[in-house]
């Protein structure tokens, strides 16, 4: 990884698909995400984007900061509109001639994914069509002022899962999305982090080669909704990874490969710290938050075939 | 033209409107009754019949979705819904006549719960009157088969780009089988040109749809759409009337039966005016003044049709197959507003009636209409009237 970030840049198209001036927050780690799947889909692509923070950030009538054809309907449909595309492309192709290759890929921030658009979404995957979703994670419903979603970690503070006298906030333990994505049967599925550019891109790549659904998980570092400082953005992500909290992993054709393995993990107090969104919490959860995350990093070695250390 | 008379249940005779259409895609989730359209639709893109995506959607929220998808690259699009179905796309109807995408539905129109219950009204159509569709009802299975390729024709006219709706009742018109003629593919052809979406989402020439609008700019985008639906008027009528060229058949806002020179109007939409035609043979036979009038174009309302066709009359009496809780039957409120501003006005009695697949007989329809007088001569009108209901 380090020497690769010496050269690789040069390697990286210069071409932008979401363009500077759009009003997302500053240090906003989803929209760089946006900005290296769009580089890595190229121009080829249409978008269908969930109602959220993207959405919001990007298209303020008369305004747009796409420059691929992009479009937002609702909340919880992205994955059902995107099916209609492809559709309709496969249509076009067979009837009238159309002669275009292009990537339909589906986003959507947590809530859009895993509450309120998970219905559509399955469905979607489960149909097959040929398309990309990208879930771009940022751990609670931030456009509308932080609430929480099913993706909110354990511990964490929100405006409708507060801290307070009789709670330490979020009481559950994040939902697992990617698993539900590939108990679809799907031939590609991965997480990602913000922080990691090659890593969004190269998956994203993977995912275009995919005849079929592939479903993309990358989390997302919000400094306004986590609480965090704005220019500790890529810190935040790599904390994430390199303390175990969020694996990055793909699933190709059902098997798993763990992509970024550590002789040691950061203990999880280095990241948790960080973020007003855990200081509430007491030595008591922060050790109970460090044994979930072990237990489920070991998992993933499991599944991965890797010896537990 | 060349065209074929057949024994036919009207959903497939819907079905055959659509594969004449040569649609592109179809996205639909079975909700009684209007399966029978989409299972046909099916049966004929497994056989070949129909060269055509078949999207076998989770639900119906998702079904629209995927319309608003595939229109928006410029493919012909069709789906078919009823009642709780067409409510649960609700959020998503208004998407597609935001965005200008000419979807086609065909909606079997039933009551909605609670309690639940499948049978035909027009609950569903109610609901969904403010979403900016052109919405139009049919009679029988004739008028199903037509009005669906005239829809096509309306909807992606490059002057109107508006989705619409074909109101069909559930049972009473989808699963009854009728004679219907059914034209040939070359008249169709040339009644139906091919679909150009003006401004298709492409890779070529990016464009972004669904931004959002800040209060500056919100009323203007409403205001623009709402001018549009209204003009649409001027394609329905000239579309209409090619197609009464071609097959003979020619249509109209409000259809008038027998009312010329009547003193009293009755108004109904949708299959039982065929049963109040019935009533007013007996009624005229009788020596009664009464005539009939049928509301078929729902939206845009047709304020001039309305009020040309009810201004002589002395008394109105509107039957309404939905009920607004606690408010003024829908159909009736707005004959009522239509008539508001004429000089000299008929009285209007609202009558409730034929809800969750109550029948009206043309018998029923005879007591309705004494019932009806009889208000209207006591100078209550205020009420409404809700026929056959069990105290």
């Amino acid at each position: 990884m380090e020497t690769l970030a010496i050269y690789a840049p040069k390697l990286v198209t210069a071409s932008d698909y979401i363009a500077s001036g759009h009003r997302a927050c500053s240090g906003c780690g989803e929209v760089l995400a946006v900005r290296y799947v769009c580089k890595a889909l190229g121009r080829n692509t249409i978008i269908s984007n969930a109602t959220g923070c993207m959405e919001i950030v990007s298209t303020p009538l008369p305004e747009t900061a796409w420059e691929v054809p992009w479009i937002h309907t609702l909340f919880e449909n992205a994955s059902a509109v995107a099916s209609g595309i492809e559709s309709g492309l496969k249509a076009l192709k067979r009837k009238h001639g159309y002669t275009k290759e292009v990537k339909v890929v589906a986003m959507g921030g947590d809530g859009g994914t895993a509450d309120i658009g998970l219905q559509s979404l399955s469905g979607a995957l489960e149909r097959g069509h040929d398309f990309i979703y990208v879930c771009f994670d940022n751990e609670a419903y931030m456009n509308t002022g932080i609430q929480r979603s099913s993706e909110t970690p354990f511990g964490a503070s929100t405006t409708t899962a507060p801290a307070g006298k009789l709670s330490m906030g979020q009481h559950t333990q994040k939902k697992n999305m990617p698993a539900i994505a590939a108990a679809h049967n799907i031939r590609y599925v991965a997480t990602s982090c913000s922080s990691y550019p090659f890593d969004i891109m190269n998956k994203i790549e993977k995912a275009k080669q995919i005849k079929g659904p592939s479903y993309i998980h990358i989390l997302s570092v919000c400094p306004t909704g986590w609480r965090s400082a704005s220019n500790l953005t890529i810190t935040m992500g790599r904390l994430a990874v390199e303390t175990g909290i969020f694996p990055m992993y793909e699933i190709e054709d059902g098997k798993y490969t763990l992509n970024f393995d550590y002789p040691k993990l950061r203990p999880v107090e280095d990241y948790l710290k960080l973020q007003g969104r855990f200081r509430h919490l007491t030595k008591e959860n922060t050790a109970e938050i460090q044994e979930h995350v072990l237990t489920e990093f070991n998992r993933i070695r499991m599944l991965a075939g890797k010896k537990i250390k | 033209m060349t065209s074929k008379r057949v024994g036919i249940e009207s959903s497939l005779a819907v079905s055959e409107a659509v594969r004449l259409a040569n649609v592109d895609v179809i996205a639909a989730y079975p909700i009684t009754p209007q399966t029978h359209i989409v299972e046909s639709l099916a049966e004929m893109v497994a056989n070949g019949y129909l060269d055509a995506e078949y999207i076998p959607v989770e639900s119906e929220h998702s079904a629209m979705s995927a319309c608003l998808g595939s229109c928006a690259v410029g493919a012909r699009t069709f789906t078919a819904t009823a009642s709780q179905g067409l409510i649960l796309m609700h959020e998503v109807l208004l998407v597609a006549a935001s965005l200008r995408l000419p979807i086609v539905m065909a909606v079997a129109n039933r009551a909605l719960s609670g309690p639940l219950n499948i049978w035909g009204d027009h609950s569903d159509a109610m609901i969904t009157r403010d979403a900016g569709w052109i919405q139009i009802f049919i009679e029988n299975g004739q008028q199903a088969f037509d009005q669906t390729l005239c829809a096509f024709r309306i909807a992606e006219h490059p002057d109107v780009l508006l989705p619409t709706v074909i109101n069909i009742d559930g049972f009473h018109v989808s699963h009854v089988i009728e004679p219907v003629y059914i034209l040939d593919q070359k008249s169709v052809d040339e009644f139906l040109p091919p679909y150009k979406y003006p401004h298709p989402l492409d890779p070529d020439d990016p464009i972004t749809m669904g931004c959002f609008a800040a209060p500056n700019l919100y009323t203007e985008a409403r205001k623009a759409l709402d001018a549009s639906v209204r003009a649409s008027k001027k394609v329905i009528l000239d579309t209409w009337k090619k197609y009464g060229d071609l097959t003979g058949r020619y249509y109209n806002p409000v259809e008038k039966y027998k009312a010329d020179g009547a003193e009293t109007i009755l108004v109904t939409m949708g299959s039982y005016s065929e049963n109040a035609m019935i009533a007013i043979d007996d009624l005229q036979d009788e020596g009664k003044k009464i005539g009939l009038v049928r509301l078929r174009l729902w939206r845009p309302f047709p304020y001039e049709e309305v009020q040309e066709a009810l201004s002589a009359a002395q008394n109105v009496i509107v039957l309404d197959r939905a009920i607004s809780l606690g408010g003024p039957a829908p159909v009736c409120s707005e004959i009522r507003a239509a008539l508001y501003t004429l000089d000299k006005k008929p009285q209007v009695a609202s009558v409730v009636g034929g809800l969750g697949g109550r029948d009206i007989s043309p018998d029923n329809f005879k007591t309705l209409i004494d019932l009806a007088m009889q208000k209207l001569k006591a100078g209550e009108t205020q009420e409404i009237i809700m026929f056959g209901v069990r105290e």
